[in-house]
């Protein structure tokens, strides 16, 4: 079967303000749909800018520059590049449909329910019993309603890190957005957390494309479908998990995987 | 030195501040008793200020004063606090990068100038001004209130700024990622995030204002009298010791410890609830 | 959605406007300040004392005044903000000094004026430069304190543990790698707040007082650039007027010039 990029960069390249080289060079690699993507690689290869780039979150810092192009596929099926947008308005709703999690957990300071309701009231839905409906589902989603349905107007502030991150990934998917980005979302996370997180991500790929930049080799083994490997802002190589972690094609990589060099 | 005497040197420091600030209460009450025995909370509510002939003590209250000085600060926080505010979100949020520091240290070495040059600023410059769209005299609560509003935002919104910037900017990004808008984030996590530390600091200043006196010296006319509109002249307990303090004797004197004393209390107990309510304590 | 975006812009552009119109009153004051400033401004002011017409006396007299305070001030203060930092493992006395010494720092300056005319000048009888001396000190010492206690806690704690490793005492690691390792921020702290009480009127007024002649006697009656700024500022003749707007402008200059030289020290130190 053949399978359907829900984004892609194509021969992205991409400088931060003032710096002498581009961090990302000329990237070509999709998102599939549908599909978990792992961007894994060295401190310092760029699978986090690459990652950033993708709801072009960098731009809320001035003087940067992208060469290239970033696909987006419209509802009609067709590609947008998004680089091409220049209005707030244009950028805020790609925000809203590719949503990111960062990697510390980042719960506003609010209740929990009005943290989940937060992207759905931005995006202008006011009826309480929708946004009750959809805050119920987003947290069912993130396995997390269990915990909090008797708490959900205490603050935020006091759950513990695990519930918190899997209450930001409940705050991204009740936007019900077409890619997820995670950077590194357990790396601030003990290990039965972080299970609890891996777990979710691989149940959210039925409703939506994930990409995620890890730093644990298990992690995008056990995770992902397709991985991308970085060195030093170059894509070394893109593949099927299965074939980069038993039979990668580069020597970087097949080096890289068995701890040699990182 | 042995480190025996070191260390007690380190203690007795320590302690002297305490005993300094024990010792503004303490002197400030013992020179007002005189004006406290005779007129009692009265004073606070009665506003003649006649000295006495010969025997006679005379009749002194605070109430002008304290009505000058509460009336000054509201005028100053009313215009100051919005243009801080809009100052500092101006600052975090909304300036090119290459404003924002030769902007923040401008505010910031304003913040240094001393106020006696905000207030002769004002008499020349800006009295002339009122004086010329309300009529009257020129000085007045209103140019007080004003000047005073010039000089504490520098302050106030250096202070803001700074908490306003300690929101993790990670936690403003996942508010973008969601589609939210400047003003969103501005309004649901840089705000709630920084609330705090943000009413401390305009609490803070509010303290400055009420106990400034040079900027006011100049502007708010400086004479007993209850003002009946905003561009009246009156006075406030800081001017009022600057001008008539070295004059004063007997129990005029005394009540002028006592304004000192009634001044000295409010701003520590407003400057005390902004550092432990609002500022958190220090550790 | 529309709305959104519309209110976001007005708010924003609201801000803007709020930030022009303060830095519009603002550089106004220092443009003002600094055209008068240049227009009345001659070289014989600085040799001539302030009953000649000049401001050479009451320069001498700020400053002696602030530095004998500055000299007094900063030994307790600095030894305060160590006491705080390095011995007092966050007591119940190091909450109160810490505290109080902040909400001192707050305190009304006129306050601390009204305080040393009654423990120092009613005491001898007369206005005095001592007494315009103590209540600047009065003034720099939270600042002080505050500042040691800041700058000590910056100085990572494997210094100390490596110090001690070494087999030094206490006091003298505090002295020769503690305060060392925290000169910059010290000597910057001092320098802000030395700013600070050179500009301040309200404690000198009934204090120091003023003199018109150059004097070094701390005991009489002692010259004060700003007390004279505000009596020349309210005179009636223009001479005493641009007098002040002469000595308001060496002020201004006297005070930037040492705030900027104090962020110049803490910028050399990130570097």
């Amino acid at each position: 079967m053949e399978n359907i990029d829900v984004m892609r960069a194509e021969d992205l390249s991409f400088t931060y303000p003032n710096a002498p080289k581009p961090t990302l060079k000329s990237i070509t690699m999709p998102i599939e749909k549908n599909k978990i993507t792992a961007l894994i690689g060295p401190s310092g290869c760029g699978k986090s800018t690459l990652l950033r780039a993708f709801n072009r979150i960098h731009d809320l810092y001035p003087g940067l520059k992208y060469e290239g192009k970033i696909l987006l596929q419209k509802e009609d099926g067709s590609m947008e590049n998004i680089l091409e947008y220049k209005k707030e308005n244009e950028l805020i709703k790609l925000r809203q449909r590719v949503g990111m999690i960062f990697q510390k957990p980042t719960p506003f300071p609010m209740s929990i329910y009005d943290n989940v309701a937060y992207g759905l009231r931005l995006s202008g839905i006011k009826a309480k019993s929708e946004l009750d409906g959809r805050v119920e589902k987003a947290l069912q989603g993130s396995a997390i309603w269990g915990e909090v349905k008797d708490r959900l107007n205490t603050s935020a502030m006091g759950l513990s890190g695990g519930q918190q991150q899997r209450l930001c990934i409940a705050r991204a998917v009740a936007l019900k957005p077409d890619v997820l980005l995670f950077d590194e979302p357990t790396s601030a996370l003990d290990p039965i957390s972080t299970g609890a997180i891996e777990e979710l991500i691989a149940e959210l790929k039925d409703e939506v494309s994930v990409a995620i930049v890890t730093h644990n080799m298990q992690q995008a083994s056990r995770l992902s479908d397709y991985t991308a490997f970085m060195y030093l802002g170059d894509l070394i190589e893109f593949d099927k998990t299965k074939k980069i972690f038993t039979n990668p094609s580069e020597k970087m990589t097949e080096d890289y995987i068995t701890g040699r060099f990182g | 030195m042995t480190g025996k005497l070191f260390k007690d040197f380190s203690i007795f420091s320590a302690i002297l501040i305490l005993i300094i600030l024990a010792a503004i209460f303490g002197i400030l009450y013992v020179y007002a008793s005189d004006a406290i025995h005779t007129f009692g909370f009265d004073f606070l509510t009665t506003s003649s200020w006649q000295p006495g002939e010969d025997d006679d003590g005379g009749v002194f209250g605070g109430y002008i004063p304290i009505v000058g000085t509460l009336l000054a600060t509201a005028i100053a926080m009313i215009i100051a606090v919005p243009i801080a505010m809009g100052i500092a979100i101006f600052l975090t949020e909304v300036a090119f990068p290459v404003l924002i520091k030769p902007v923040s240290i401008a505010i910031e070495l304003l913040a240094a100038i001393p106020s006696i040059i905000y207030g002769m600023w004002g008499l020349f410059y800006f009295a002339p001004i009122i004086q010329h769209t309300f009529g009257g005299s020129g000085v007045g609560l209103l140019t007080a209130g004003i000047v005073l509003a010039i000089m504490i935002v520098p302050f106030m919104s250096a202070i803001t700024k700074d908490a306003m910037n300690t929101t993790p900017s990670v936690l403003k990004e996942s508010a973008y990622a969601m589609g939210a808008t400047k003003f969103e984030v501005i309004k649901d996590v840089i705000m709630p995030y920084s609330k705090t530390a943000i009413i401390g600091s305009v609490i803070l200043a509010l303290g400055r204002a009420l106990g400034e006196t040079m900027a006011v010296a100049f502007l708010i006319g400086s004479i007993m009298k209850l003002p009946s509109k905003i561009t009246d002249p009156t006075t406030s307990i800081p001017v009022l010791l600057a001008n008539n303090f070295s004059e004063a004797q007997d129990l005029e004197l005394s009540s002028m410890f006592y304004l000192a004393l009634i001044l000295f209390a409010v701003s520590f107990i407003i400057i005390s609830f902004a550092k432990f309510y609002f500022l958190g304590r220090r550790r | 959605m529309n709305k959104r975006f519309l209110i976001n812009k007005i708010v924003l552009i609201l801000s803007t406007v709020a930030a022009t119109v303060g830095l519009i009153f603002l550089f106004w004051i220092l443009g003002t300040l600094f055209m008068k400033g240049l227009a009345t401004m001659n070289w014989s002011i600085f040799t001539n004392d302030l009953v000649d017409g000049g401001i050479r006396n009451l320069l001498v007299g700020q400053f002696m005044m602030a530095i004998i305070a500055t000299v007094i001030a900063v030994p307790i203060g600095a030894m305060a903000g160590i006491y705080l930092r390095e011995y007092s493992n966050n007591n119940k006395l190091a909450f109160f000094v810490r505290n109080l010494s902040d909400i001192m720092m707050s305190a009304p300056s006129i306050i601390i004026g009204v305080f040393v005319y009654a423990i120092y000048v009613d005491r001898v009888g007369h206005f005095a430069g001592w007494g315009g001396v103590i209540a600047l000190a009065i003034m720099m010492l939270p600042i002080v304190v505050s500042t040691t206690d800041n700058m000590l806690s910056l100085v990572p704690k494997e210094l100390r543990e490596a110090g001690i490793a070494l087999g030094g005492s206490k006091h003298k690691i505090i002295m020769q790698i503690i305060v060392k390792a925290a000169k910059v921020g010290l000597m910057t702290g001092i320098l802000l707040s030395f700013a600070r009480i050179i500009g301040e009127t309200a404690p000198l007024l009934f204090t120091s007082a003023n003199s018109q002649f150059l004097t070094f006697n701390l005991n009489d009656q002692f010259p004060s650039l700003t007390v004279s700024i505000y009596n020349l500022a309210t005179y009636p003749d223009q001479a005493s007027k641009d007098l002040a707007w002469a000595a308001s402008f060496v002020l201004t200059v006297v005070v930037l010039i040492i705030n900027l030289g104090g962020r110049y020290l803490t910028r050399n130190k990130h570097k």
